[in-house]
């Protein structure tokens, strides 16, 4: 049997339900290491399939899941953590890789918590940091509105203000 | 710094005294997740990097005022008794006595706050107060965890808190946690719709240590399991109104026994005290079952009020590696049943039978049980 992805003798198998469906995927050695289905917590036929198999079902139209198949190979600047390392063992290298892996962040945490967003303590020195972007963001949508409705006078007093808060930001 | 056994030789000040509500909550914990910005979290770090870490959070924290003099030890300079010793106390994670070189342990003086190094996360912060105390609890700790910020830089996020290892503790890290002992809603077969009805609006119940571990002697552990997205008032202030209605519905069910069934009672609390008081074998299991009985006796007059304290000392003393800590050697399972018999045995040496103990009413009879309602 030949792999779906090139004309090599395939080598690797998959069977899966993918929405409720049997799907059966060949692949030849080098396409399923290209394609991370030697690790078997970070593969998922789904994204094979949906993400482009020549000919296959849904080939077309479906545009590949932000950050699945997309991202391999991505790392933590800070730490050297990388997406297969997260896959699998579900936990994170260092406080910098949450920004490098955000989409999967908000993936994880979806239905984790009663929340998604942090409310309750915040560390002293951050306190007014987070109070001057709370500010700026507010002034910022007042001085959206007072162009849209031409008062420029009110406007040029809003974006000083900004610039100000601006300034004290390291 | 403080010894090993200067730490253990006094019962923690939260062993000493579950009061009010009939006893039914022995312990508030509450423990933090904090972790050093841009440092590789322990479990990734390389062996260098985690003895960085260890060697910047250590110093800032034995600096604190609250642990002067503090128990601070790194845990490949522990054995692995005392390790254990630290678990059972609920000091320390049983994960946490796995770990040796570049993990460490600072303990206050009086026990009421530990704080594990290099555990999961960076640092691991604990309070326990005795009874239903979680907000006390959290607010000492918490200053505790402001003072840190000064020398500390911790890993923090505007829209996921307090970033953590395990995404399961991110935005205030917090687990607040109470020990409960159950022995009323487990004999009246009610326990399993309680702890189900708890589970539901999303807390967490579990055995005597923790995560995977078989409840024993009717001890049971409730905490919250989410800690994104509210407060750390509104996650303690739900569990502490959950908790204060768990112990009430097990102050009913006790006395709801004891109208309905009074000689089951008496039978399973005599019982008890009979093999305790006479045992030369005893497994901890069943130690603990029994020890359960008779601290359910306690809070329903069958025996002196501080019986409660005393078997929750008993609790901790029998547990395995305390009996090899008191023997001060390693001992085969039929050794530590041996000792441990003993103990129970010596500590229970004067308490009363509940036969000869007297009602408090005088006008009633001495072989009736007595009736909590009454007193």
């Amino acid at each position: 049997m030949k792999c779906d992805f090139c004309d090599t003798k395939a080598t690797v198998f998959l069977t899966q339900l993918v929405e409720g469906q049997m799907k059966k995927v060949c692949l030849c050695d080098a396409c399923a290491k290209d394609r991370g289905v030697t690790d078997p917590t970070g593969f998922s036929l789904a994204d094979l399939l949906l993400g482009g198999l020549p000919g296959g079902p849904g080939a077309a139209p479906v545009t590949p899941v932000a950050g699945t198949t997309a991202g391999n190979g991505r790392k933590c600047e800070t730490c050297g953590f990388t997406l297969e390392d997260l896959r699998r063992v579900r936990r994170f290298g260092c406080s910098d890789c949450y920004p490098t892996f955000a989409d999967e962040v908000t993936q994880m945490v979806r239905g984790m918590h009663k929340g998604t967003s942090h409310v309750g303590k915040v560390p002293e020195g951050l306190m007014a940091q987070q109070y001057r972007h709370q500010r700026i963001e507010e002034l910022q949508s007042r001085l959206d509105q007072a162009i849209a409705s031409e008062s420029y006078e009110e406007a040029a007093g809003i974006r000083d203000e900004i610039r100000n808060l601006d300034e004290v930001n390291p | 710094m403080m010894r090993f056994s200067t730490l253990i030789k006094h019962p923690a000040d939260w062993m000493a005294g579950s009061q009010g509500d009939q006893g039914a909550v022995l312990t508030s914990r509450i423990r933090l997740a904090r972790n050093l910005r841009r440092h590789p979290f322990p479990g990734w770090a390389k062996r260098d990097q985690r003895a960085a870490a260890l060697d910047l959070m250590r110093p800032a924290i034995e600096a604190l005022p609250a642990m002067k003099d503090a128990f601070s030890h790194e845990l490949g300079d522990l054995s692995p008794v005392q390790k254990q010793v630290l678990v059972e106390r609920h000091l320390i994670s049983r994960e946490h006595a796995a770990r040796s070189e570049g993990s460490a342990a600072v303990i206050e003086r009086r026990q009421t706050f530990s704080l594990m190094l290099n555990e999961e996360d960076h640092l691991r912060m604990q309070a326990i107060r005795p009874g239903l105390q979680l907000t006390a609890a959290f607010e000492a700790l918490s200053e505790l965890d402001t003072e840190l910020e000064d020398s500390l830089e911790f890993a923090f996020d505007p829209t996921l808190g307090y970033l953590t290892t395990c995404p399961t503790n991110l935005g205030t890290g917090l687990r607040a946690s109470a020990m409960l002992h159950l022995p009323g809603l487990v004999l009246s077969d009610q326990i399993g719709q309680v702890l189900q009805a708890v589970n539901k609006i999303g807390l967490a119940v579990r055995g005597l240590y923790g995560e995977g571990t078989e409840s024993l002697g009717n001890l049971y552990q409730i905490s919250n399991q989410s800690t994104l997205g509210e407060s750390e008032e509104t996650i303690i202030r739900r569990l502490e109104r959950v908790i204060s209605q768990v112990s009430n519905h097990e102050g009913n069910a006790r006395e709801k026994l004891m109208e309905d069934d009074p000689d089951m009672v008496s039978d399973k609390i005599g019982r008890a005290y009979g093999v305790l008081r006479h045992a030369h074998l005893i497994d901890s299991k069943e130690a603990l079952n029994h020890l359960s009985l008779l601290r359910l006796g306690g809070t329903l007059e069958f025996f002196p009020p501080e019986t409660v304290m005393l078997c929750d000392s008993l609790l901790m003393d029998i547990q395995p590696a305390h009996l090899q800590l008191h023997s001060g050697r390693k001992l085969s399972p039929e050794e530590r049943d041996s000792i441990r018999a003993e103990i129970v045995r010596s500590r229970l040496q004067s308490l009363e039978s509940p036969d000869n103990r007297k009602p408090s009413n005088d006008d009633r009879k001495i072989s009736e049980p007595p009736n909590p309602g009454d007193a």
